[in-house]
């Protein structure tokens, strides 16, 4: 089977749960990981005569999203039912948006192998989240939380405009990256309050119809959302070539298996019967409201990477890995105020700072390196304080203590030895040691120095400057 | 417009409700003489008219972020037909 025969078309689906304290139609707190329940009322567990009303924070933070996603706002916006009986609703109908959405017509750019696409966003609405369901009793019984229910969210719909499922996970860390900049809220896939869902399709080249679709859901991180894409477009690649039809249905990714399963049950299409919410009034989102949220709108990704490769002069690369992630991006920022070498500080970053979060899966907010540190280390470094391999050591150490790293160099004596004379007792007595590799290099081969120097930087526990290291070795064995 | 078997049928399914056929009879012609008096609207000319929502002039009604205390525990459940560590149970709905 080849992929290459196929064109792959891809729309995205995401919800965000924005970060209110309360939610979006009562004032039962939003906090999650609280026991189950405990955060429920009449009006979140859909008690007969009791009236929603809409959180303004809610809006505030929708229309903020939004304008970051480069949408139009609408001028008058409302809610309607969306009707279906499952028990993670209690009222049996979600409050969502139908016909006026919040806004539409937006988009984001995306950068993949260095080509820069523009993916179209159809519409941006609130509505509220659904329970937790916990199935028990062998799939007999399910537990249900509604600790959840009413948390507000938006639905962001993209156009089907996605090529392939890398270009999936790009759109997917922009929309992170601009809703972590927003700060409209956490953005955690781990903890869903970032999710997604995804319609493929593949066609011949240069069909103009859509192919049938799968809609996928379950993709519960930025790889599973990678991996089930790739996983779905084999798939249909492999049953177009054989002559089969696709199956319109709802596929479930399997981590663990590693495919998209089809999930049984539910073939009738779906009939929502949406209608206009008898208990919400319309909003009416007027020129003076729009402008005040304008103004809190802070520079997004793109500004900020642009920002860091004309006027630091990163390379794109650099600059974008830095910006795909506010608290880096502001640590980078932080760094700087200490050292001017912009570009040592995103090495520190992009290799041992990051490296160091995605060995250990923690977040930066977990790690007590300051950007104060990180500056001040490169500066020990450019002096000469200390060496590139003793700052690793410093660096560790900061992580996990936050200290500064001249106190760090200081309590743990890691002072560089830059005394030539200290350097070149060592130097003597490795020499004395090693006549073979002496031998080696007098004999032409040069890589023999290299052990040498490391028996050096060894013997001084790494301390010894490796600029005066070798200049010595050098001066001794050529004397 | 008029509705048939067929719509009450679907109505009924998406309302889990099991109609025998002789409900599913009266319905239809119920629904019908409904449709048919609501059919009297049509008479008016509602051009310029803005769709309505909600028969009361309010708009923009909106309470601030904050976070007011939820129902005690014992009574969250009062409601419930079953209850297990803390989390309402139901039978297990496939999907």
């Amino acid at each position: 089977m080849s992929t290459s025969k196929y064109e792959t078309v891809i729309g995205l689906e995401v919800h965000v749960e924005l970060h209110t304290k309360s939610k979006i139609f009562c004032g039962c707190s939003t906090e999650f990981g609280a026991p189950p329940n405990t955060h429920t009322c009449p009006v979140c567990l859909g008690h007969p005569g009791v009236l929603p009303v809409l959180n303004r924070q809610a809006v505030d933070y929708a229309i903020k999203a939004a304008m970051a996603l480069n949408c139009e706002i609408g001028d008058v916006s409302k809610f309607d039912r969306k009707n279906y009986f499952y028990p993670d609703s209690p009222k049996a109908y979600q409050i969502s948006q139908f016909d006026q959405p919040i806004a539409l017509n937006g988009y984001i750019d995306i950068e993949v192998n260095g080509t820069t696409k523009r993916i179209g966003i159809t519409r941006l609405h609130l509505e509220e989240d659904a329970g937790k369901l916990t199935h028990v009793d062998g799939g007999y019984a399910s537990l249900v939380d509604f600790n959840r229910v009413g948390t507000p969210l938006i639905e962001i719909v993209s156009e089907p405009e996605i090529s392939s499922p890398e270009e999936a996970r790009a759109y997917l860390e922009k929309m992170r990256a601009i809703m972590q900049y927003c700060d409209v809220s956490d953005v955690k896939m781990e903890e869903g309050s970032l999710r997604c869902d995804a319609n493929i399709s593949l066609r011949p080249h240069g069909q103009k119809e859509l192919g049938t679709k799968a809609e996928l859901k379950n993709m519960n991180s930025f790889r599973g959302v990678q991996r089930g894409l790739e996983y779905e477009q084999f798939r249909q690649a492999e049953a177009l070539d054989e002559g089969e039809a696709i199956v319109q249905e709802t596929r479930r990714w399997d981590e663990a298996q590693g495919k998209t399963l089809s999930m049984r049950g539910k073939e009738q299409a779906h009939d929502y019967r949406y209608f206009p919410d008898p208990d919400l009034v319309k909003i009416y989102i007027d020129q003076d409201w729009k402008d005040r949220i304008r103004a809190t709108i802070p520079e997004l990704p793109d500004a900020r990477k642009a920002r860091y490769t004309t006027e630091l002069g990163l390379p794109s690369y650099d600059a974008g890995v830095i910006t795909s992630s506010k608290p880096v991006a502001d640590l980078f920022e932080e760094s700087l105020k200490y050292t001017s070498d912009a570009k040592s500080v995103a090495n520190w970053i992009m290799g041992d700072l990051l490296g160091h979060l995605n060995s250990t899966g923690q977040e930066l907010s977990e790690v007590k390196l300051t950007g104060q540190g990180l500056g001040e280390m490169i500066g020990l470094i450019e002096k000469g304080t200390i060496s590139s391999k003793i700052a690793k050591t410093v660096f560790k150490e900061m992580l996990s203590s936050g200290k500064l790293p001249q106190v760090i160099v200081e309590e743990q004596g890691l002072v560089q030895i830059s005394d030539e004379g200290a350097i070149l007792a060592i130097v003597n007595e490795v020499v004395a040691e090693n006549p073979a590799s002496v031998e080696d290099y007098k004999a032409g081969k040069d890589k023999a120095i290299g052990f040498l120097v490391g028996q050096v930087m060894k013997r001084s526990k790494g301390k010894a400057n490796p600029g005066l290291v070798n200049k010595l070795l050098v001066d001794v064995l050529k004397s | 417009m008029s509705i048939t078997t067929k719509d009450v049928e679907h109505v009924a399914r998406l309302a889990r409700l099991n109609l025998t056929q002789e409900e599913k009879e009266t319905f239809t012609e119920q629904l019908n003489s409904i449709l048919q008096y609501a059919e009297k609207l049509n008479e008016l000319n509602t051009e310029d008219v803005e769709a309505t929502t909600h028969v009361l002039h309010l708009s923009n009604v909106m309470r601030e972020d904050v976070v007011k205390e939820s129902l005690p525990s014992e009574k969250v459940f009062l409601n419930a037909p079953d209850e297990e560590d803390g989390q309402f149970k139901v039978p297990a709905v496939l999907e």
